[in-house]
């Protein structure tokens, strides 16, 4: 079978998108398949995961369905809201309260004949490696940094060495208004989301002392119910920004406080953009944003073109700028960066002989090194307390503490960021 | 399916499989093992294998607030450092940047603060407020309007507070350093 004819593929069909596949370019790359090889990857082999049915996943998932993917899947742990509706297109009036990614893929498959979309209504977190190995793509449309550097920690973690098959291309979109940026992480080979963590802008946050004692702008009553009231008023009891009550609670307290101060324009909207941090989505950035991940999914998939390298940047908030610039991998980002070694130890070194072990070794050269594993401190150099207690673990044996296989995370001041361990015993 | 293998294999050594410590974890452990502080702070943990809870307690060794052990808790969330620990003062203080609920007015705990910032920065920031305290960015209007207005006036309130005394009608906490 080619990629030219399953039974919902009329004549035709594909014409547009052919005229790139059917021959190589002068830039294609020479493992290029131009014909038959490149559309049954595409259409027959090639399985796609998009991250997010937001406003950038119901952008990208329509245009991935209509540029020639058909086993598609799409997790999204949110429903509908109301809201949504200007610019999640996928999504209609009656859909209101159902998950979003069941209704994106419903809407996807009924609008675009062969297309077989899977959702999975819930986080991301729920998968673990053998699910997110079963795909050739991954596609990020997300709201969040945390579920970011998830995704992104986890899918470097999946590389192994011995299998080309748990290189995940990552492609990420994202928006902020009138901003947004597209880029192309290929874990492990190319600077990951964490290293440019410190790029990122920061939540906008003002100065406690103003919040309390000089607001000016309706924000900071608002910041003052949440921040400094909530907490004096309800102790402990957590903000539920989702919850109309507890909003409705702030929105009345930083009126009144807005009263007090003669400030203008305290509004339930406001305050629930205020503390869940929301930044106005203009449907046309998101398709722009999607458009170029898209695009750049298609031409990994392909190979047809040489695809981003490795991040596009668009500022339309004074015009339109737009800037493409290879992102440099960081050598001490704490998830793609770093040493890894393989250790082979005897089964009854402690923790002890272990540590002496990488103090003497020539090619490291560290000094104190602190351990643990993922789950646990195993020997921790300071503050004196945890050094207390975790000094009992020096004359234990390494392998009461590590399975085989296992591994050990090292840091240590002379380290840049962190070193892993893989222990073997022998 | 571009053939992304055949620019690794010159890779070698990002190509090893990393562990699933996560990215704040390592962070947090790197910022606490090596921690440098003075004798004048030091940090307690109610669960040693939580990283991520603890107290640091401040113990001026000059200024206005000599002979006071100022405790405050340290809550560290798992996107840090993109956002900063969460910290608050525990006893009730006569301070003009700590409210009454704890609230600590220190730039780099909100508007200023960047990942690139450690905990050590944090606890450094926070010793310098006993050492000058700050009439500017008062979170105690009164407290800041006594440092501005009257310093020695001030600095009995601040003494009388930190045994355990009445100010214009306000208890505050005992926090004299035994």
């Amino acid at each position: 079978m080619n990629g030219n004819s399953t039974s919902s593929d009329w004549d035709g069909r594909y014409f547009h998108v052919d005229q790139i596949l059917d021959k190589p370019g002068p830039r294609t790359d020479p493992s290029f398949l131009a014909g038959d090889g490149v559309k049954d990857f595409l259409r027959n082999q090639c399985k796609i995961l998009v991250i997010g049915a937001g406003g950038l996943g119901c952008e990208i998932l329509a245009n991935l369905a209509l540029s020639g993917f058909k086993d598609i899947h799409v997790i999204d742990m949110d429903t509908i809201d109301i809201s949504n509706l200007n610019r999640q297109f996928l999504f209609r009036q009656k859909d209101v309260g159902k998950p979003k990614a069941t209704v994106a893929a419903e809407f996807i498959m009924n609008r675009v004949p062969g297309v077989q979309v899977t959702p999975y209504y819930g986080k991301i977190q729920d998968k673990d490696e053998d699910y997110y190995m079963q795909f050739n793509l991954v596609v990020c449309g997300l709201d969040s940094v945390e579920a970011r550097r998830w995704i992104n920690a986890t899918l470097v973690n999946m590389v192994d060495p011995e299998n080309p098959e748990s290189l995940k291309p990552l492609i990420d979109g994202g928006t902020e208004g009138f901003k947004g940026q597209a880029r192309v992480i290929l874990p492990t080979v190319s600077s990951c989301y964490e290293c440019s963590l410190d790029m990122l802008n920061k939540p906008t946050a003002f100065p406690i002392c103003t919040i309390a004692n000089t607001p000016r702008l309706p924000e900071h009553c608002i910041e003052w119910a949440s921040v400094l009231e909530w907490p004096r008023v309800f102790g402990d009891k957590k903000l539920d920004t989702d919850d109309p009550e507890h909003i409705g609670w702030l929105f009345n307290h930083a009126l009144k406080r807005a009263k007090e101060f003669k400030i203008e324009g305290v509004t339930w909207s406001l305050t629930q953009g205020v503390v869940k941090n929301i930044i106005p989505a203009i449907a046309s950035t998101n398709a722009i944003i999607a458009a170029s991940c898209c695009n750049e999914a298609f031409k990994i998939a392909t190979s047809s073109a040489a695809y981003l390298n490795n991040y596009f940047m668009l500022i339309g908030t004074d015009g339109v700028y737009s800037y493409t610039f290879e992102h440099e991998q960081r050598k001490d980002c704490p998830v793609c960066g770093g040493e890894s070694l393989d250790i082979s130890i005897k089964k009854d070194w402690t923790v002890e002989r272990l540590i002496e072990m990488l103090v003497e070794k020539q090619d490291i050269q560290i000094k104190k090194p602190s351990l643990s594993t993922p789950t646990k401190q195993i020997y921790l150099q300071a503050p004196p307390q945890l050094e207390q207690a975790t000094r009992p673990n020096l004359e234990k044996k390494v392998s009461e503490l590590v399975e085989d296989g296992g591994d050990i995370t090292v840091t240590a001041a002379s380290l840049p960021f962190n070193l892993s361990l893989r222990i073997k015993y022998i | 399916m571009l053939k992304i293998w055949s620019m690794k294999k010159n890779e070698d050594a990002a190509a090893k499989k990393k562990p699933k410590t996560s990215a704040a974890q390592i962070r947090v452990q790197k910022d606490l093992t090596e921690l440098d502080l003075p004798s004048t702070m030091q940090t307690t943990f109610a669960d040693p294998a939580d990283l991520l809870n603890f107290e640091l307690k401040i113990t001026p060794d000059e200024g206005m607030y000599k002979g006071g052990a100022f405790s405050f808790s340290f809550n560290i969330g798992p996107n840090y450092p993109h956002e900063p620990p969460k910290v608050k003062c525990i006893p009730k203080i006569y301070h003009p940047n700590v409210d009454l609920e704890g609230n600590v007015c220190l730039n780099i705990l909100r508007e200023d603060w960047k990942p690139v910032l450690n905990l050590n920065s944090v606890m450094v920031g926070l010793q310098y407020l006993f050492l000058e305290p700050n009439a500017d960015d008062p979170l105690n209007k009164e407290a800041a309007e006594e440092l501005r207005r009257n310093r020695d006036q001030f600095l009995y309130n601040v003494k009388n507070s930190m045994r355990g005394g009445n100010i214009k009608n306000e208890h505050y906490d005992r926090v004299t350093n035994q």
